[in-house]
């Protein structure tokens, strides 16, 4: 095995090594200032509370990886939560592997639908998606009269725990079976990305699309499958959503989209394409779970957290684009002009 | 060699028809075609559609969507976009009905709300004057600059007003949102006074060409002497400055300030600068064809509406008429390009 050589492992990432270095010192941080942040239970309800957003995360990763951006995906999972939630109901209501099988056909279905207009057409994906949002979710609404469903079968609503135990202060800690399909979700993005040749013809085709085309990358393939794994991934996190909130509401993934952007950028995705890892990804989104977490038992007013995580992804960016010396640098060479 | 006689006499045959479509442009013909669709389209549906009633719901509604297009339309042209429009709206909104409670609420006088005015058009120019040096200088993204401005806008506001409305205001404020002067209806007026501002400051100033460079190339336009950190703050602080004016005729509109307000417009703002014929890429894109393509979309949602459609259903056909114009625009490109090889 060829010996990994941690500086260089870190020069090579710095977005993740930055995301780290921040989380551990609001981990110590915590933990030194509130007794409940560095527990099993509060670990385990960080996982259940941002798997959702981790599994929307790598979804939309690949797509800015491939060069592409989408805004529709998370009304996308509201119109999976209610394709599935109507059709279970006809067979008589299914259970978790017919849901998310289900879940994830729908999904890259709509997201194979965005795909045919970018390529076909040549429009380019934001345009496309944000067509698509409004169509989305103003047929969704339409159709649905914004009527929430709220009788769901037992295997989706009722809590299903993978590890349940009581804590030494009587606390319960519980992980929920959307962190397991989270888990596969992430792992199977790591491996499509950084193990097959596709995934390294999605990056070389986000580099540089007209490069890629000339080397022989087949890029109708690229669209469909970069904008159909997110649809993929969109399904299921609508289905591993409902698993929480025990409803479908037609509106209640809506704006999501643009969190999720926030955080998959901050962890080092380039807009524009061919940069971006599962790794930095879920950092990104731990890193903003985590501030809301500490945020929540620091006491602070919960109506304050998006200003400060707003603050915090501003200044995240401002000083992840501008490395402070060359910003030195930049000073130094207007004074010296 | 191609001085022929008679493609000479078809040029000139057809030479009207040219001069129609350079004097207008290819793009407004387009939005001009579709805006009468719409309106014989529903004339016909529904007798109601052509009267003075489907006048003024389009005129008093288009102005809140109509300025927030308007803020979003600058940074566009630059090549970047601007998220934050919605929330930034909202909180200049907050900063007059602050000063308007805190000088006396409904007994505040016109003095506090010009003052007042002017400190929520300050906030509105500030958000700018964060985003645009952070997008000018570090070259962060402006999808990524202006959501997270966002998310933060969006927090303060929410932080302030714990998720209430805000109400208890002056009457005078009353006929800036739904008042009529010689039964033009002054919201609209004061559209039509920024579209005008908007469209001098485009098409006139040095600030406004320098936009367009910038969208087209903006390393170009760098070599050739033009500041572009500089413009590109101005952008974005006019873009927030406009959002103010929005904020205004929000709160004047709805009686109330509400975080939230308008929230769904942000991505319609995006599309009707696109149906208007924007480059998504930066560069291109005429004020006054982007006001007419607002002017189909909110015909096109007052037209359903007459017809009994909730206002979703409209959401999603303008969402389908983007994707229909943008392979409209797509066929033509194909036709244009196999004439050429030809």
């Amino acid at each position: 095995m060829a010996k990994v050589r941690i500086p260089q492992l870190l020069r090579a990432n710095p977005t993740e090594t930055w995301l780290v270095i921040v989380l551990l010192l609001i981990t110590i941080g915590m933990s030194l200032s509130s007794a409940q942040f560095f527990t099993v239970a509060n670990l385990f309800n960080l996982l259940n509370t941002s798997s959702v957003n981790l599994i929307f995360a790598v979804g939309l990763l690949v797509v800015l990886i491939a060069g592409g951006i989408d805004i529709s995906f998370a009304v996308a999972a509201s119109v999976v939560q209610y394709v599935v939630a109507t059709l279970l109901a006809k067979v008589g209501g299914g259970d978790w592997v017919s849901g998310l099988v289900l879940g994830a056909l729908v999904g890259a279905a709509l997201g194979a639908f965005n795909a045919a207009l970018i390529y076909y057409f040549r429009i380019i994906s934001i345009v496309v998606t944000i067509a698509t949002f409004n169509i989305f979710f103003g047929l969704l609404m339409f159709f649905t009269k914004g009527v929430s469903i709220y009788n769901l079968p037992d295997w989706w609503i009722h809590r299903t725990m993978l590890i349940e135990f009581q804590q030494a202060n009587g606390a319960w800690a519980d992980l929920t079976l959307p962190v397991a399909i989270m888990t596969a979700c992430v792992v199977a993005t790591w491996v499509l990305i950084r193990h097959t040749s596709i995934g390294r013809q999605l990056y070389a085709f986000g580099d540089n699309p007209e490069g890629a085309r000339r080397l022989g990358i087949n890029i109708a393939a690229m669209h469909f499958v970069a904008f159909g794994w997110l649809g993929l991934m969109a399904g299921i996190a609508g289905v591993a959503q409902v698993h929480y909130t025990q409803q479908v509401v037609p509106n209640a993934l809506a704006g999501r989209e643009l969190d999720v952007l926030a955080a998959v950028v901050l962890g080092g995705a380039r807009l524009g394409g061919g940069r971006g890892t599962v790794l930095g990804c879920v950092l990104g989104v731990l890193l903003i779970s985590v501030t809301q977490n500490a945020l929540n038992l620091l006491g602070i007013s919960p109506y304050a957290f998006k200003m400060i995580v707003g603050a915090v992804i501003l200044a995240a960016i401002t000083l992840s684009n501008a490395p402070l010396g060359k910003m030195l640098a930049a000073i130094r060479a207007r004074r010296s002009t | 060699m191609s001085d022929n006689p008679t493609t000479l006499d078809r040029r000139t045959q057809r030479s009207w028809f040219r001069r129609i479509t350079t004097r207008l442009g290819a793009e407004n013909i387009g939005l001009l075609l579709a805006l009468v669709a719409v309106i014989t389209f529903f004339g016909l549906m529904s007798p109601q559609f052509l009267s003075m009633d489907t006048f003024n719901s389009v005129a008093f509604q288009l102005p809140e969507l109509g300025l927030l297009t308007l803020a979003m339309l600058m940074p566009i042209i630059a090549g970047g976009i601007n998220l934050s429009v919605t929330f930034t709206a909202n909180l200049c909104g907050l900063t007059l009905a602050w000063f308007l409670h805190v000088n006396g609420g409904p007994e505040a006088g016109v003095l506090a709300f010009v003052v007042g005015s002017v400190l929520a058009v300050g906030v509105g120019t500030a958000t700018g004057l964060v985003m645009g040096p952070v997008i000018a200088y570090t070259g962060a993204h402006p999808i990524l600059v202006s959501l997270s401005m966002m998310i933060f806008v969006r927090g303060l506001g929410e932080f302030l007003t714990r998720g209430a409305d805000i109400s208890g205001f002056p009457d005078f404020i009353q006929p800036l949102g739904h008042g009529s002067i010689w039964g033009f209806p002054i919201p609209l007026l004061i559209l039509l006074l920024a579209v005008g501002a908007w469209h001098v400051l485009m098409g006139r100033t040095r600030l406004g060409f320098s936009n367009y460079m910038i969208g087209s190339n903006i390393e170009a336009t760098r070599y050739s002497g033009i500041p572009t950190r500089r413009v590109v703050t101005w952008i974005y602080a006019l873009s927030g400055a406009m959002c103010a004016i929005a904020g205004i005729i929000m709160m004047a509109r709805f009686n109330s300030v509400r975080v939230g307000h308008g929230e769904s417009y942000l991505l319609i703002t995006v599309l009707a600068c696109f149906l208007g014929g924007v480059n998504p890429f930066g560069g291109f894109g005429k004020v006054v064809s982007v006001f007419l393509a607002l002017i189909v979309l909110q015909l096109l949602s007052s037209g359903l509406n007459l017809l009994g459609a909730s206002q979703h259903l409209a959401t999603a056909i303008w969402g389908i008429m983007l994707v229909a114009v943008m392979i409209l625009r797509w066929a033509a490109g194909q036709l244009t390009f196999l004439r050429i090889k030809r």
